[in-house]
């Protein structure tokens, strides 16, 4: 009885969302799941097919990172955030409260930022993520260890232990974390979230386990032909995000910090 | 002293005979627990031996939790996918039904046991991986219209 | 000087019942408020993903850091050896507990997942400060409720020093850990200053101190308890010196910023353009909270009159609270300086467009939330007094201690 409350009310809320989300349930409504997969980079496919879950623990020799192209990163495209949104469950949230409120207390992972060099009145597009860095100052502060950087650099939340303090919230200079306002209904398996909880980007953790080549944003990104972000292993010297932080020049953001992040900015 | 021996014969008869007869109830609610209709009704027994099982469920999935949260290990033997996998039953139109409702496997016997079951707070209650349709997984978990998986992210959740 | 004698607190059944009655509601309500934001989750209160702390921080803070306040006037009767201070030490400490229990309440009741307080007893991360505070706030508790043992219980008394020593230094520290969950939070600018651990300590000075003697004429009032006006003398000019302290440390941290080019705009819209914020800042926390009660505790006329003493008590209390809203929220409603040199024109995330603050308007349950707190803090008090021994029988000028420094009195009628 409580569910179909719930489900009326977000029938309700529905038209508030983007539109984008609109046409895409309706696709998902209509579509069988053949062509939808049709729909998806082959690439991505061949890898999830592949795929096989990860019987060691994770090591330090690969440090996961990103490196993001401010100057392929095109204005009015979000791709990447959509993706994020669907590959994580995040799309599901339902709105609660006023609509302004709302704006502030839904979980975001990832999101579009558009900047004006104050001197030269430059534009630059960018997406903002947690950070990854090497010295998390949102791990140095959790109280029970729940916020933790795995082996493999992807900084991320034991939801087990988190007892949604949001002290890392306060300690993070990315703004990258989320708290969960609200309960969530139909979570993904590969990616639990519920309320009270802190989360954030984690570099798409349950593909990492399973041995997939890219993230969610990254495959959006490149579906609509941009490639402005670029996933790899900072570690290995061959590694397409290696050469590449190698030509281009890049930084992080808040330098100024030397927390020595795992994303990487370049043209900012 | 005679007498006092035939007592502590008759204790411990008793207490034999108590024991034998917990066993005879506790066999008879296995059937009654896993959910008619559901994979793991088909099963001799769950990843360990049934009352190994029931003791000690709650101490295997918290161990495994420690290994894929902070170690990225997936293959465990036990999991608590593995649990709503198994144990998930499916309504007259093949939907499945959230394992934590209070007739489904996990639900019934926290319930019954006055256990708090917060595990799908956060974890899905129903199967959403491939081979589960998602959309139906969905509806059966109260956010009907609120599906929007996509087939790359089904295929990469094992 | 004569023997300090201490009784219970006895004022009529009827009154006694209904303030604990009063309380007991005050509790009750912000019980209810903890569950319904438990059970909705925090959407229902005002805060938000960047401004993640909001007014049940803004109580528990306050109660914290004027729970080891409230400590100081025991903490000169024993260690600093003031005589005069020494009846006092009792109630000081039961205060300081209460205060405590008080803040750390509202705290946990706020917790994204209170259920799970077990999680953070059992795993330490010692690199969080915040661990290190659970300590600091149990051993706190631990070692006052000796302190108080040691005061109260003949057999305790070659103990009242060494644990007063003890008190007093785990209450610098403790006031100074809980600065430093702000001080050493670099993403923040308002933060991002080590001089907070200090500045809380002196803050905590002035507020604990004007609780307890709101709480001390209160109490002594109800029953007819006399307070000399020597002691009055005492406490009034212990609290605008404490005022005075706290005012330079902000003083200081508000210039130290200023010098600082990058945080230019902070102080900017903190000082000038911040709204609420500024409004609190100086219409709060300076002038009430601060200049005005100063003014009325060395005003020559006013400062003989205990409804005005009272006042400026008040009126401290309410600075505080202003001061820990604009410590605690204005910091974070204030946008992170990610991209500096840069304007942010859109965001997904709504991270200071166009240098926009952070929207934060406290709900109803979150204000009950932490009203409980204060409640539950006065009613330990309440019930402490009324069944144990704490407060002196009379405050009377021919019953408190002489001093050294008592500059009206005869010159040399010190006694040997």
């Amino acid at each position: 009885m409580n569910e179909n409350e719930t489900r009326t009310e977000s029938t309700h809320d529905t038209p508030q969302a983007p539109d984008v989300d609109g046409a895409r349930r309706g696709f998902i409504g209509t579509a069988a799941g053949l062509s939808a997969a049709a729909l998806v980079a082959p690439g991505v496919f061949l890898h999830s097919v592949a795929a096989a879950p990860r019987t060691e623990p994770v090591t330090s020799d690969v440090r996961w990172g990103l490196l993001i192209d401010t100057a392929k990163c095109a204005e009015g495209c979000s791709a990447c955030v959509e993706a994020c949104d669907r590959e994580n469950g995040l799309d599901l949230q339902e709105p609660q409260g006023s609509e302004s409120k709302w704006e502030h207390q839904k979980a975001v992972w990832i999101r579009k930022v558009k900047l004006q060099d104050n001197q030269t009145g430059r534009i630059t597009q960018l997406p903002l993520m947690c950070q990854h860095c090497e010295d998390p100052p949102c791990v140095d502060v959790c109280p029970t260890g729940a916020s933790f950087k795995r082996a493999d650099g992807i900084v991320m939340v034991d939801r087990h232990l988190c007892i949604g303090c949001r002290y890392c919230m306060m300690a993070c200079p990315y703004k990258a974390r989320s708290f969960v306002h609200q309960e969530t209904h139909g979570q993904l398996t590969a990616v639990p979230r519920g309320k009270g909880c802190v989360e954030s980007c984690n570099l798409c953790v349950h593909r990492r386990d399973y041995g997939e080549a890219s993230t969610a944003c990254v495959d959006a990104c490149v579906q609509e032909g941009h490639e402005a972000i670029v996933f790899g292993d900072l570690k290995d010297p061959n590694s397409v995000i290696s050469q590449r932080l190698r030509e281009l020049p890049s930084r992080q953001i808040r330098e100024d910090l030397v927390l020595n992040t795992g994303v990487r900015y370049a043209g900012v | 002293m005679a007498k006092a021996a035939v007592r502590i014969g008759l204790v411990v008869l008793g207490l034999v005979w108590g024991a034998f007869a917990a066993q005879t109830v506790l066999a008879d609610e296995v059937k009654r627990y896993v959910v008619e209709g559901s994979p793991a009704a088909e099963l001799d027994a769950c990843v360990e031996p049934t009352d190994q099982m029931r003791r000690m469920h709650m101490e295997f999935i918290k161990h495994q939790r420690i290994e894929t949260v902070h170690e990225g290990i997936r293959d465990t033997k036990y999991s608590l996918t593995g649990c709503v996998d198994c144990h998930i039953s499916y309504d007259a139109n093949q939907n499945p039904r959230p394992i934590d409702q209070p007739d489904q496997f996990c639900g019934a016997c926290h319930n019954y046991a006055a256990v708090d079951l917060n595990c799908f707070d956060c974890h899905a209650s129903v199967p959403n991986r491939p081979g589960a349709d998602a959309e139906t997984a969905h509806r059966a978990a109260g956010v009907l219209g609120q599906v929007a998986s996509t087939p790359h992210k089904e295929a990469s959740e094992q | 000087m004569k023997r300090v004698v201490y009784r219970e607190w006895r004022i009529p059944p009827e009154r006694y019942w209904s303030l604990l009655g009063f309380l007991a509601a005050l509790i009750g309500i912000a019980a209810l408020s903890f569950g319904y934001m438990e059970h909705q989750g925090h959407w229902v209160s005002g805060m938000n993903n960047s401004v993640v702390w909001g007014m049940p921080h803004v109580f528990a803070v306050f109660l914290i850091i004027a729970a080891s306040g409230a400590l100081n006037i025991a903490s000169i009767g024993t260690v600093f050896k003031k005589p005069i201070y020494k009846p006092l030490g009792r109630l000081s400490g039961l205060l300081a507990v209460a205060m405590l229990m008080g803040g750390l309440l509202v705290l946990v009741m706020d917790l994204g997942r209170p259920e799970r307080l077990i999680v953070a007893m059992t795993n330490y991360n010692f690199s969080s400060i915040f661990a290190w505070n659970i300590f600091l706030y149990t051993g706190f508790m631990a070692i006052v409720i000796a302190y108080l043992w040691s005061m109260a219980d003949r057999k305790g008394g070659p103990f009242n020093y060494p644990i007063g020593m003890l008190a007093l230094v785990w209450r610098l520290a403790l006031t100074t850990g809980t600065g430093s969950i702000f001080g050493f939070l670099v993403a923040r600018q308002a933060y991002d200053a080590a001089i907070l651990g200090p500045m809380f300590v002196a803050l905590s000075f002035a507020y604990g101190l004007a609780v307890f003697m709101l709480v001390l004429i209160f109490g002594f009032e109800e029953e007819g308890r006399p307070i000399g006006p020597r002691m009055m003398r005492r406490l009034r000019n212990l609290l605008a010196l404490f005022i005075s302290v706290a005012l330079y440390f902000i003083l200081i941290y508000h210039l130290t910023n200023l010098y600082i080019a990058k945080n230019d705009s902070l102080e900017h819209w903190l000082l000038l353009s911040g709204g609420i914020y500024t409004a609190l800042f100086w219409g709060g926390w300076i002038l009430a909270g601060s200049l005005v009660p100063m003014w009325i505790l060395y005003h020559p006329v006013l400062s003989q009159k205990r409804d005005w003493i009272v006042a400026a008590c008040a009126l401290v209390i309410v600075g505080g609270f202003a001061a820990m809203y604009v410590i605690i929220i204005g910091s974070q409603a204030f946008p992170m300086a990610m991209f500096p040199g840069y304007t942010i024109l859109e965001s997904g995330f709504t991270d200071g467009v166009n240098g926009a603050a952070a929207p934060y308007w406290p709900t109803i349950p979150e204000i009950l939330l932490g009203l409980g707190g204060v409640a539950v803090a006065l009613l330990i008090t309440v019930v402490g007094v009324r069944v144990l021994q704490f407060l002196p029988e009379s405050l009377a000028d021919d019953v408190v201690a002489l001093d050294e420094e008592t500059l009206d009195a005869a010159p040399f009628a010190k006694p040997a």
